[in-house]
């Protein structure tokens, strides 16, 4: 953690520094303590390899099918028949955004309204009771949540949510057509219940660096705890969260195993929420292992290439964002 | 301005809104735990755990070989993603205050969000592909690279956290500085960092995706490195998209053992550093 602030941000990275002490002098003429120092850095440096070549190796395995399909058409076309070689990922695309979005509307609210209700409502107790199962949640190994999703949650669908659902809501396009269960809506089910853990404890994180006297001064000037929670804890921690929603989208979108045993794996852009659709790593997992050919297997590794190269852009600008909120905003807004 | 009761009202209404979201949190979880305990306990028995999977209609049979193959992948994995993984935590705590020192420490957290799939394609370029053949190897290949960012970062904090003095004391005793790291600072931060390699080995343990096209799938024994090798996860993931209701039973029973893997990996490591910090 770095140092509470009470002040807005500037002087912060002033203060970062006296921790550091003599020892960090170089050891010259000092073949141990050289060597030593040798090593640890070749192991730190050798993070920087691993991400590296986790890029050259998607290029070099997948960048022949970007070449071959074209970079426009590979995105935009919509037939996928490796037989034919013709290669047109846009409903994997279509799937992974769908879901991604139905995992944040219904993850979003509840994990921001557990944020607050642990760190501003709830007694201290509670607070350090309800961490544990929170952990486990973000604990069990999403092929048991596609277990569970798979007999659990997508007859529940089927029975009863869809065609409530249905019912009161059809006239808009998401909710109409036949309750199969299997499809975008319990995949993004499934995945708002694996990012709900993601999003509380990072915003828990980000909220737990607010000043207490922001608080105060709104409770004092007469402000009920939600008007104080409104006015000067939300605006304060706003980039933060922000930051905390992007990692937990940044988890939705790569999700594999969950989302592949319930999205249905049709590669189909629908319009509505009840039919089965795909999604990027769904796609990969069900056929990276018997691709029928070269080209197969580097189309499949290029789907790879587009979710890591999505996944590192937002984890870059989430962890820019957190850690910026940490410091404080620049200006807290009245 | 509004009435003070209307502000109380809307102040109790979003206070019991929070409160119906730590429900709404919970549902799922309980769910879930109670239905992988009371499904899957009736398959639970000596041959779930020892013997090697029967074929469809067959009574009998267990995840012996994938519990094996889980253990073996994963052991892979340590061996090559604790040395790093540490080894980068120790660098970034010791000697990272440096522009370079920066540069690892954001990889790492980008890392971390890399969807594991994605792992699994570069495992597969760099193992299978040479090898031409799936193997255990390949499969631990994928979870050290998952492993590696997250055991950087907590090693680092837990480094950080060893006080100053310590080191001091050691220095002025004229101790090298290769031996004050070794034998003083993570000497000290020993329990702690086993607590981080415990964590990561739990969440190793509970990876499907990578595994699906590198290490695939076995129904037989293996103790082969560069032979495909089962796991419980993608066993897990076989049997319940299977059309079988006896492999859908043999499912739950198998997230059950590993649901207990991977909860006594965690459980074991939280103690150790509750130990440690007493």
């Amino acid at each position: 953690m770095e140092s509470p602030s009470s002040l807005p941000a500037g002087d912060l990275a002033v203060a970062r520094e006296p921790e550091r002490a003599p020892e960090s002098a170089p050891a010259h003429g000092n073949v141990p303590d050289r060597a030593w120092a040798v090593l640890l850095t070749v192991l730190g440096v050798g993070v920087l390899c691993v991400a590296a070549l986790i890029v050259s190796e998607l290029w070099r395995i997948g960048g022949p099918a970007i070449a071959h399909a074209g970079l426009k058409d590979f995105v935009t076309r919509s037939t996928w028949d490796p037989t034919r070689d013709l290669f047109g990922a846009a409903p994997y695309i279509y799937g992974t955004l769908v879901t991604s979005a139905v995992a944040l509307v219904i993850a979003l609210p509840v994990s921001l309204g557990l944020a607050l209700f642990l760190t501003e409502m709830a007694p201290a107790a509670v607070r350090s009771i309800v961490s544990f199962p929170i952990a486990l949640l973000a604990g069990i190994p999403s092929v048991v949540y596609g277990l569970w999703g798979l007999f659990v949650l997508v007859p529940v669908l089927r029975k009863d949510v869809e065609p409530l659902l249905g019912k009161t809501l059809g006239f808009l396009p998401l909710f109409q057509g036949a309750p199969i269960g299997l499809g975008y809506l319990a995949a993004g089910v499934i995945l708002a219940i694996m990012i709900l853990p993601t999003i509380t404890s990072i915003s828990i994180e980000v909220l737990q660096t607010v000043p207490g006297p922001l608080r105060e001064a709104a409770l004092a000037l007469g402000a009920t705890r939600w008007e104080a929670i409104r006015l000067s804890v939300l605006p304060y921690a706003r980039a933060g969260i922000v930051g905390a929603t992007m990692l937990g989208l940044g988890r939705a979108l790569g999700e594999t195993m969950a989302v592949t045993m319930v999205i249905g794996n049709s590669p189909t852009i629908r319009a509505s929420l009840f039919a089965p659709g795909y999604s990027l790593p769904a796609v990969i997992a069900n056929e990276f292992a018997e691709a029928s050919g070269e080209l197969h297997t580097g189309a499949l590794a290029a789907l790879g290439l587009l979710l890591f190269a999505v996944t590192v852009l937002l984890n870059i600008v989430a962890r820019l964002l957190v850690r910026m909120s940490r410091r404080g905003p620049a200006r807290v807004r009245a | 301005m509004k009435s003070v009761a209307g502000r109380r009202a809307v102040n109790h209404v979003m206070t019991a809104l929070c409160a119906l979201a730590l429900l709404l949190a919970l549902v799922p979880l309980v769910s879930l735990l109670w239905l992988v305990i009371s499904r899957g306990i009736a398959g639970l028995s000596l041959d779930f755990f020892t013997a090697i999977p029967a074929p469809v209609g067959e009574e009998g049979g267990g995840v012996g070989n994938a519990i094996l193959g889980t253990l073996y992948i994963v052991g892979i994995a340590c061996l090559i993603g604790v040395p790093l993984g540490v080894g980068a935590g120790v660098y970034l705590a010791e000697r990272g205050d440096s522009r370079l020192g920066d540069a690892i420490r954001f990889t790492a957290e980008v890392l971390s969000g890399v969807p594991s799939i994605v792992v699994g394609i570069v495992a597969y370029g760099l193992v299978v592909l040479p090898m031409r053949r799936f193997s255990a190897l390949a499969g631990g290949v994928a979870l050290s690279v998952l492993m590696v960012p997250t055991l950087a970062r907590s090693t680092e904090e837990l480094v950080r956290l060893v006080p100053h003095s310590l080191r001091e004391a050691s220095l002025a005793l004229g101790v090298k500085q290769w031996r004050t790291s070794l034998k003083v600072v993570l000497r000290t931060a020993l329990g702690g960092i086993m607590t981080a390699i415990l964590l990561a080995v739990a969440r190793a343990s509970g990876e499907t995706a990578p595994l699906l096209f590198t290490s695939l799938n076995n129904q037989f024994w293996n103790w082969r490195a560069d032979q495909p090798t089962a796991s419980l996860t993608v066993q897990i993931f076989n049997y319940a998209v299977a059309p079988y209701n006896d492999w859908h039973e043999k499912a739950w029973s198998a997230a059950l053992v590993l649901l207990i893997l991977v909860g006594s990996l965690s459980l074991a490591g939280r103690l150790l550093s509750r130990n440690r910090l007493r």
